[in-house]
C-alpha cells in the first residue's frame, strides 16, 4: 500500500532522513522507533507531503502511485492521514464546522456532491461516540485551549472522520494519561481493518501495549537500523537504544 | 480649479438653496471660512502621513447634482439587509429618495436632516444638538458643516426603541461623471433610548466619487447604540467617513466598522466621555486587495473617571494594498479608574502590502489600566500544513484561517442576518465558497 524507497529528506539544507527503506501493506500496523532528532517525525511530515521538507532522493508511493508531485491536500483525498505532534490551534472555527470542510472538500476532490447535513450529524454523532467525546466539544474552537489529551483524541476523532487508507500517528501517546491512552488506543483499534493501515511513532512500548503491531522499526539518524517483531520494542524498553546505535556505528 | 477653490466658490451657489437666515447659517459661514483657512490636510500633517488626497483633489468633481436619479428597488436590493425588515434612508446622488425609503414619525424620528434643518419643530433640537460634538478645527468636518444641508435624521426620545434596525443608503449613480457628496448625519438617543444602524456607501458607477461624511451621534444616559458601517465600495469610490460621538454616563456606544472595498477610506472616529460607568466600543474588519487603502484613526477622549473603552481591529492586506491604524487614547487627570484597551492585529498576505500601526497613549491620571498591542505578522505556516493535511485546499486553507483571525470582530454583531451577510462579503473577499455557514 505504502512504499518508501530510499528516501532522502533535508530541511535548509541539513539532511534528516538518509535513506529509509518502509513497506506497509493493507491490514498491518507498523511502529516506528528511535530517539529524540531521529528522524520519525520528519518522516511523518514527509510522507504528509510538508513542504517545508525537500526530497532529494527516492520515492514515496501510495498504492503504487508516486507522491513527489502530490500536495497535502491530494495526499489526504487519497488516503493519507497524520495525527499532529502538536495538533495547532485554530480559534474562530468549530470541531464540526472544521470536519465538515475537510469531509465535503474532499468529497469535491472526487467529484462528490457535499455530504447531507443529517448524515453529516450522525456520522459525528457515531464518532465522537467512539472516542467518547462530548457533544458540547465539538462547538468549541479547534483545539483551542484544548489539554493534551484533548487534543489527541481530537486527532483520532479527525481520522475516524475521514478514514484513511494509511493513518501516521505521530506521538499520539504523549501526554495522555492512561485513561485517554485507552480511548485513544480503542479508536484506532476499532478503526483498523484489512483494508487499511497505521503507522505508529512512539519513544515507548506503552502505546504498543493497546496497540499491537505486527512490525517494529527502529530509525537512527535518519535510517532504519533494525526492524523485528513487537518483541523488538520490548527489547528497546529493557534496553533503551544505545545499543543499537552502536551496533548503527560499526 | 483645483478642488479647494471650487469648493469655496460653489459656497455663494449653495447659499441660493438654503435659508441663509436660520441660525444654523452661521455655522455653516464661519465652517467655510476655517476651511478656507486650513485647505485640505496634507501629507505633511502627523494625521495625514500615510494618507494622500492630492490626487483625489485633481478630480473634477461635480459638488452638486443637477437632477434627480432614479433608481430601481430591484437593481440595488443586494445592498440593503433585505432579508430583515428596517427603516430605510435612502440618498441617490445625494439627493433624498422616498421612493426607496421609509421614514418614520411614530414615537420616534427617523427621516431628513434637510427637514430638521428647516422645520422650526425641530428648529430647538437642532441648537441642542447640531455641530456640537463635530469639530471645529479639522478642515474636513468643517468642510461638510459648511454644505450641510442632507443626510439622516434620528432621534429617539426616552425610553424608547425603533421597532427594527434603521439602514442609511448613500447611492452615487454617476450619470454625471466625478461626483462628490457631503452627507450630514444627526444621531441623538436619549435616556434609555437604543437605536441600531447601517450605514452603506455604494456606488454604481465607474466615474470618482468622493464623500465627505459626518456623523454626530449623542447617546444620553443609559442609552445604547449599536452602529455598524459597511464599506465595501468600488475601486473608484473614496470615503472619509467623520464620525463624532457624545457619550453620557452608563451608555453603551458601538461602532463596527467593515472595510473591503473603495479606493481609499479615511475613518475618523472620535468618542467623548462624558459621564461616568460608560463602555465605548470600535471594531473593524479590514479586508483589502489590489491598490485599495483604509486610514483608521481613532480616538478616545476619557474625560471623567470609572469608564471603559475597547478598540479592536483586525486588518488583512493583499496586494498592494495599503493599511493605517492610528489609535489615540487620552485619559485626563480626573478620569481615574478608566479601563482602556486596545488591539490591532495584520497579517500581510502579500509582500508589496503595507500597514502603518500606531497606538497613541495620553495618560494623566495615575489609577488607570490601559493596554494596548499591536501585531504584523504572516499566516501561519504549520496551521496551514494541518488543514491541508485534512484535504482542505491550500486556497480555502488560507481562507479559514484569515476568517478565523478575523472572526472574535464579528462577535459582537448583535443582528444575526447583517453577521450573515458580513460573513459572505468576507467570504466573498477572500475569494472562497468555504461551504458552510460561517
Amino acid at each position: 500500500m505504502l512504499i518508501i524507497k530510499d528516501l532522502h529528506a533535508q530541511v535548509e539544507d541539513k539532511e534528516i532522513l538518509k535513506g529509509i527503506n518502509l513497506k506497509v501493506n493493507a491490514g498491518e500496523v507498523h511502529a516506528i522507533m528511535g530517539p529524540n532528532g531521529s528522524g520519525k517525525s520528519t518522516l511523518a511530515s514527509v510522507i504528509a507531503g510538508k513542504e517545508e521538507f525537500e526530497v532529494t532522493k527516492g520515492s514515496v508511493s501510495l498504492e503504487g502511485e508516486d507522491l513527489e508531485e502530490v500536495s497535502p491536500e491530494e495526499r489526504a483525498h487519497k488516503g493519507v492521514f497524520l495525527s499532529f505532534q502538536y495538533p495547532v490551534e485554530i480559534p474562530g472555527v468549530s470541531v464540526t464546522n472544521f470536519m465538515k470542510t475537510a469531509i465535503n472538500e474532499t468529497r469535491k476532490a472526487k467529484g462528490l456532491e457535499d455530504m447531507p447535513a443529517n448524515e453529516m450529524l450522525k456520522l459525528i454523532r457515531d464518532k465522537s461516540e467512539l472516542l467518547e467525546i462530548d457533544r458540547k466539544f465539538l462547538s468549541r474552537s479547534l483545539n483551542q485551549g484544548f489539554s493534551g489529551g484533548e487534543k489527541k483524541r481530537n486527532e483520532i476523532f479527525q481520522m475516524a472522520m475521514l478514514e484513511p487508507k494509511v493513518a501516521i500517528l505521530d506521538e499520539t501517546d504523549s501526554g495522555l494519561d492512561i485513561d485517554a491512552l485507552r480511548i485513544v488506543a480503542n479508536g484506532v483499534n476499532k478503526l483498523k481493518s484489512k483494508d487499511n493501515a497505521v503507522i505508529v511513532i512512539t519513544h515507548y512500548q506503552r502505546l504498543l501495549d493497546y496497540i499491537v503491531p505486527d512490525f517494529v522499526h527502529v530509525i537512527h539518524d535518519g535510517k532504519i537500523v533494525k526492524s523485528g517483531t513487537k518483541e523488538l520494542a520490548l527489547e528497546l524498553e529493557e534496553k533503551g537504544y544505545d545499543w543499537l546505535k552502536q551496533e548503527a556505528a560499526v | 480649479m483645483d478642488l479647494k477653490d471650487k469648493l469655496i466658490s460653489s459656497f455663494m451657489a449653495f447659499e441660493d438653496n438654503v435659508d441663509v437666515e436660520h441660525p444654523v447659517h452661521d455655522v455653516r459661514t464661519e465652517a467655510i471660512k476655517n476651511f478656507e483657512h486650513k485647505g485640505f490636510p496634507s501629507k505633511k500633517e502627523e494625521a495625514w502621513k500615510y494618507t494622500s488626497l492630492n490626487s483625489l483633489q485633481k478630480i473634477d468633481f461635480s459638488i452638486f447634482p443637477k437632477q434627480e436619479n432614479a433608481i430601481e428597488y430591484k437593481d440595488v436590493k443586494k445592498y440593503f439587509i433585505h432579508e430583515i425588515d428596517t427603516y430605510k434612508i435612502v440618498f441617490i446622488d445625494g439627493v433624498y429618495s422616498s421612493h426607496l425609503s421609509e421614514t418614520t414619525h411614530d414615537g420616534v424620528d427617523i427621516c431628513l436632516m434637510s427637514s430638521a434643518l428647516t422645520k422650526p419643530m425641530y428648529k430647538q433640537i437642532i441648537d441642542v444638538y447640531f455641530n456640537k460634538v463635530a469639530s471645529n478645527d479639522e478642515s474636513l468636518t468643517t468642510l461638510n458643516t459648511a454644505f450641510s444641508r442632507e443626510g439622516a435624521y434620528i432621534y429617539i426620545p426616552k425610553n424608547k426603541m425603533p421597532k427594527k434596525p434603521v439602514e442609511i443608503l448613500h447611492f452615487a449613480t454617476g450619470n454625471e461623471a466625478s461626483i462628490m457628496l457631503q452627507p450630514r448625519n444627526l444621531i441623538i438617543v436619549e435616556e434609555n433610548a437604543e437605536v441600531q444602524i447601517i450605514e452603506r456607501h455604494q456606488s454604481l458607477t465607474s466615474n470618482d466619487v468622493l464623500t465627505n461624511s459626518v456623523t454626530e451621534i449623542f447617546a444620553a444616559e443609559s442609552a445604547i447604540v449599536d452602529y455598524y458601517k459597511i464599506q465595501n465600495d468600488t475601486a473608484n469610490a473614496s470615503l472619509i467617513d467623520n464620525t463624532y460621538v457624545d457619550q453620557k454616563g452608563k451608555s453603551h456606544v458601538k461602532v463596527h466598522t467593515f472595510s473591503f472595498g473603495g479606493k481609499l477610506t479615511r475613518n475618523n472616529l472620535n468618542f467623548f466621555q462624558n459621564g461616568e460607568f460608560m463602555d465605548s466600543t470600535m471594531k473593524g474588519v479590514t479586508i483589502l486587495g489590489e491598490k485599495q487603502h483604509v486610514d483608521h484613526h481613532t480616538l478616545v477622549h476619557h474625560i471623567e473617571p470609572n469608564c471603559e473603552s475597547h478598540q479592536d481591529y483586525k486588518g488583512i492586506y493583499g496586494d498592494s494594498s495599503t493599511g493605517v491604524f492610528n489609535g489615540k487614547i487620552i485619559v485626563d487627570k480626573i478620569a481615574q479608574k478608566t479601563n482602556a484597551f486596545q488591539q490591532n492585529n495584520n497579517i500581510l498576505v502579500s509582500d508589496k502590502a503595507t500597514i502603518n500601526t500606531k497606538p497613541q497613549l495620553e495618560i494623566f491620571a495615575d489609577d488607570v489600566k490601559c493596554s494596548h498591542g499591536c501585531t504584523i505578522g504572516q499566516l501561519d505556516e504549520e496551521a496551514l500544513f494541518y488543514l491541508q493535511s485534512r484535504g482542505i485546499p491550500k486556497k480555502e486553507a488560507r481562507a479559514l484561517l484569515m476568517y478565523a483571525f478575523a472572526n472574535n470582530v464579528l462577535e459582537s454583531v448583535r443582528i444575526p442576518e447583517l453577521k450573515t451577510r458580513i460573513n459572505k462579503l468576507i467570504a466573498k473577499k477572500l475569494g472562497v465558497n468555504l461551504g458552510f455557514d460561517l
